[in-house]
């Protein structure tokens, strides 16, 4: 079959999606214009500004380089079903309190990146956090923040209270 | 932007996906995409077919025997970045793969894809040539492999025929007296390289033996730097002997005499780590 048009079956933050997607339709358009699910932004469409970062099938990756197609028998989890989960309530707070955002468009993509360090546990340093959020651009905040609330986040989950 | 229209079918096995590739003009193998769907999005590239090898198990494989790590074309970035084979029997490897863009990037990005795509300034070619290993290639004529000093053939160019799919890369394992060396210098960490060296070499006593200097971004290919490689191994000045080595042009990042200073950088620090014993 070499079709331009396929039938997909998905799972999206725990609910099943059927649907028909153009084989040249990405990852994140296919959520953004199919699904309604606009938390995911739409950026430089490249793979460089990791403003469309969701998970599939639980690691996270750029929702611009991945065709919907493609996606057939995942697990997609995108900012509002994580969110939604309250497996990041601590970092959004983190964020909020440290002004880690200004405009809010890196957001969605930099909360799911800090997470996917966060999980793995123990307290990363300040480089280690910079070097993972390297692809992810905030235009806003020049970083520091952003570093602050994950390093803080960090802090907090190895129950190191500052 | 968004794509051009184009097909796609997913390849059932390495043969399946031969023969889509060869019955369809103008279709792309589609692995982890993440330098094709980028080309895709900015339609720098517009093919009518797609053709995707990523339900293939087989291409997923990490094996060794004693003297060869066999990377199937489908190993991720991060898959390869976390595996202890390849810490242990492919340390030049290890150390290269964080460099790679970003973490999401990686867990989707895959080992064949760097290989074939063939950017001048990626990390895996230049790791490949330093280690003097092999491509493996199915095509319609069978299966063949190929040295990665015959592989790179030019910019984005490589000995991989229009029907050809890579299916593995195979590397000699580190030894006890195997000694590697990996550095770059990118505007922001993981970007593509301003200018990176891969190294391999064997120690013999305080000595060092077969040494393979890799360069990337230096040229349209990883560059071997060769009289550098003797000067290393008669205890001369390396960096002096670079000078007959490389031969960078300007590009939209750094000048050629830039280029050419920061390999030097770059030289002593490898230098360095192959001196060091392994750990």
């Amino acid at each position: 079959m070499t079709d331009r048009f396929h039938d997909i079956a998905l799972t999206v933050n725990g609910e099943p999606v059927r649907e028909r997607v153009d084989a040249r339709r990405t990852l994140v358009d296919f959520l953004r214009e199919d699904l309604d699910l606009t938390g995911s932004h739409v950026g430089c469409e490249h793979g460089v500004c990791g403003a469309c970062t969701v998970r599939l099938d639980g690691a996270i990756v750029r929702g611009c380089l991945t065709l919907a197609v493609q996606c057939d028998g995942a697990t997609v989890e995108t900012i509002e079903g994580v969110a939604d989960s309250g497996a990041i309530a601590d970092l959004r707070e983190a964020f909020e309190r440290r002004n880690a955002l200004q405009c809010g468009f890196c957001t969605p993509g930099m909360l799911l990146t800090a997470q996917a360090l966060l999980a793995r546990g123990g307290v990363p340093s300040r480089d280690e956090i910079r070097a993972h959020l390297s692809g992810n651009y905030c235009r806003c905040t020049g970083y520091h923040a952003i570093v602050d609330a994950v390093e803080a986040v960090a802090q907090a989950r190895a129950g190191q209270v500052k | 932007m968004k794509p051009a229209p184009f097909g796609y079918a997913k390849a059932k096995s390495v043969d399946d996906a031969v023969a889509l590739l060869a019955r369809y003009a103008d279709a792309r193998l589609i692995a982890g995409g993440q330098s094709l769907v980028a080309t895709l999005n900015m339609r720098l590239s517009a093919p009518r077919l797609l053709v995707d090898i990523n339900a293939l198990d087989e291409l997923r494989r990490i094996e060794h025997d004693g003297d060869t790590l066999v990377l199937g074309a489908l190993v991720r970035h991060a898959e390869a970045e976390h595996s202890a084979d390849v810490a242990r029997h492919a340390p030049l490897i290890a150390r290269a793969l964080p460099h790679i863009a970003h973490p999401a990037i990686r867990n989707r990005g895959t080992i064949g894809g760097s290989i074939a795509y063939a950017d001048p300034a990626a990390e895996l070619p230049a790791c490949l040539l330093a280690m003097g290993g092999r491509v493996e290639i199915a095509g319609p004529a069978g299966r063949r492999t190929v040295k990665a000093g015959d592989f790179f053939k030019g910019l984005f160019e490589t000995a991989l025929g229009p029907s050809e799919v890579l299916t593995a890369i195979r590397v000699p394992v580190a030894r006890p007296e195997s000694r590697c060396g990996f550095a770059e210098l990118a505007r922001r960490h993981g970007d593509y390289a301003l200018v990176g060296l891969a190294a391999a070499a064997r120690a013999e006593g305080a000595a060092l033996r077969d040494v393979r200097l890799a360069f990337f971004g230096v040229g349209a290919t990883p560059v071997r730097a060769q009289a550098a490689e003797a000067a290393l191994e008669r205890g001369e000045d390396a960096v002096a002997a670079l000078a007959h080595d490389l031969d960078p042009a300007d590009d939209v990042q750094a000048s050629a005499a830039a280029k050419k200073q920061l390999a030097g950088v770059l030289l002593r620090r490898v230098a360095a780590q192959l001196a060091e014993a392994r750990a």
